[in-house]
């Protein structure tokens, strides 16, 4: 496996949705260097035919019963968010100027 | 007093639960300022808590099994009404809607929370610096780390803050601290505390656990928390194991091995390596049988913990967008209003986790890393339940070295990652494990031997701590 690059980190940063300094993509190149570079140990196993754990503690299909009850009052989900509008989470422009 | 001591004095009328209260809110107000192990102290709503427990003694009521006893509770456990941070600028002043299941269970057993203790955000550390209100210090050397990220947990018990602590245990963030601090802490079976209202790191590695400074107290403290929980889809659908009962019923005849390859893992101190040989040894002469087992793909633990452990926080913290609570930072749009939010919400540590997961998530990588690294897990998982088929219980250091000084380790995020060597195994396993107290370093710090226990095991491995606990040698 080639080292990671200066340009993934940067890529790996747009999809994180984190707006990195150049400093901090020349740091995070290097310890993520780091970091992968011990996991060549991993890579480097041959576990084709060993499946994966994805769950310690094998539970499947948890389900309650399809009845209706009460839940979260909407203005206590409201309470926490920082900008509310008639009873509803407000956001700039998704698309677009302001209207 | 320990708590099941409290306890017992309350529910009898012989102290009452105010004044418990207040004694630790004093032990609180006297030397917190040097050790920071709270991030709010919830004094008012303690005392009110305290005043209705004692009323209900007064009338005849029974408050429940940890009556009056003051608990402190790490800040990523949420609480109705009261701040709830993950030490984290992005959720600073939020206030959660609810209380997480084991807030409900400790109030129900007359319990008090007395405040929310600081953490490496979003329990991303092993030294409680990455929090972003400052680091907590070891009660035993204020120029050391208590661990983490649990850090301010272990620090509160180990400086009679408050008799008990919960943390929370993703990799080793109850068991390392609680070692580096000198105080017992524990990582249930997952599944089996409920994990519904404490906020998410990695869903499938994540529990909720307790801390004390005696076996007997942690059991308490397990028992009230433990059992099924219909709001947290992986709760294991039983009943919480009994564990206090078999405390004192010793380990003759159990079988105890020794984790060869943990003894001689990476960065293990050799007084550290010394004092679980002779946890061993004081085993033995309590009539277990003890010898080494090897567990050969536990060296893998710590690679893929990191590559599974950062995709699952990946995913967990993309939640923190600005949009339902917490930090806002403003911009023209929606998409740069996300990106400005996290660069300024979230500290260094976090940033890296969110950019190893990832990139361990993303396309042409998937494979080689998460895939692989789930893999791994399946292996550690066979090698455990083949030793479990030899032994009752696994021996093994909890921390590779004791209190480490402020600084020491937070240059190379490598390095600091190191400190769980010995914990991450059992968190992929999903297994029980358990911190004990046992001697010091040459430097005069504490160490802590691990106790390892298959699936469910928490009766044993309580049993076998329980021992450890009166074969330790004097602090």
């Amino acid at each position: 496996m080639a080292k990671i690059t200066r340009d993934e980190v940067a890529h790996v940063a747009r999809l994180a949705r984190l707006d990195l300094g150049d400093g901090e993509v020349d740091t995070f190149t290097e310890q993520l260097a780091r970091v992968l570079d011990h996991a060549a140990d991993v890579e480097a196993l041959d576990v084709a035919d060993v499946p994966p754990t994805a769950h310690p503690y094998p539970l499947a299909n948890v389900l309650r019963p399809d009845e209706p009850r009460p839940c979260l009052d909407r203005q206590a989900a409201l309470d926490g968010a920082p900008v509310v509008e008639a009873g509803q989470f407000r956001v700039p422009p998704v698309l677009g100027e302001a209207p | 007093m320990s708590a099941v001591e409290i306890a017992a004095a309350v529910r009898s009328g012989e102290r009452t639960a105010v004044d418990v209260v207040d004694e630790h809110l004093a032990a609180i107000a006297a030397r917190d300022g040097d050790i920071h192990a709270f991030n709010l102290v919830t004094a008012d709503e303690a005392r009110a808590a305290a005043l209705a427990i004692d009323r209900r003694v007064a009338a005849g009521e029974d408050p429940g099994p940890l009556a009056g006893v003051p608990v402190a509770l790490k800040d990523n456990l949420c609480t109705a009404g009261i701040p709830t941070t993950c030490s984290s600028r992005i959720l600073e002043g939020w206030r959660p809607p609810y209380d997480a299941t084991v807030v409900e269970r400790l109030a129900a057993a007359g319990a008090i929370a007395i405040g929310k203790t600081n953490l490496d955000e979003f329990a991303m550390g092993s030294s409680t610096e990455n929090s972003a209100f400052g680091p907590t210090r070891n009660p035993h050397d204020l120029t050391r780390v208590p661990g983490g990220s649990s850090g301010g947990s272990a620090a509160a018990v180990a400086a009679g803050f408050a008799p008990l602590a919960l943390g929370s245990d993703t990799g080793g963030s109850i068991r390392q601290p609680a070692a580096l601090c000198g105080v017992v802490g524990m990582k249930p079976t997952y599944g089996a505390v409920s994990r519904y209202g404490l906020v998410a790191f990695a869903s499938s590695l994540d529990q909720i656990g307790p801390f004390a400074a005696s076996v007997a107290d942690a059991a308490a403290l397990y028992e009230a928390i433990a059992g099924h929980d219909p709001r947290d889809a992986t709760s294991i659908p039983r009943p919480a194991a009994r564990v206090s009962e078999g405390l004192g019923q010793g380990v003759g005849g159990l079988r105890v091995g020794i984790v060869s390859e943990l003894l001689g893992a990476e960065g293990i101190e050799p007084d550290v390596a010394a004092r679980a040989r002779e946890a061993a040894e004081a085993l033995e002469s309590a009539g277990a049988k003890v010898d080494e087992v090897s567990v050969p793909s536990v060296v893998y633990g710590l690679s893929a913990y990191y590559l599974i452990a950062p995709a699952e926080a990946s995913s967990n913290l993309a939640r923190y967008d600005g949009v339902r609570f917490g930090l806002r930072v403003d911009a023209p749009t929606t998409g740069e209003m996300y990106d400005r939010t996290r660069t300024a919400g979230f500290g260094a540590e976090v940033k890296r986790r969110i950019m190893l997961g990832t990139y361990a998530l993303s396309a042409g990588y998937y494979d080689a890393f998460y895939g692989k690294a789930q893999r791994v897990r399946t292996l550690i998982l066979r090698d455990f339940q083949a030793a479990y088929e030899r032994f009752d219980v696994l021996l093994s250091p909890a921390s590779p070295s004791t209190a480490f000084k402020l600084g020491a380790k937070s240059a190379d995020p490598l390095t600091m990652y190191l400190n769980d060597v010995c914990t991450i195994p059992s968190n992929l396993s999903g297994d029980p494990a358990i911190s004990v107290p046992f001697g010091t370093g040459a430097d005069g710090l504490p160490i802590g031997v691990q106790v390892l226990a298959p699936s469910l095991g928490e009766e044993t491995l309580f049993r076998v701590a329980a021992a450890l606990e009166a074969a330790a040698p004097a602090a």
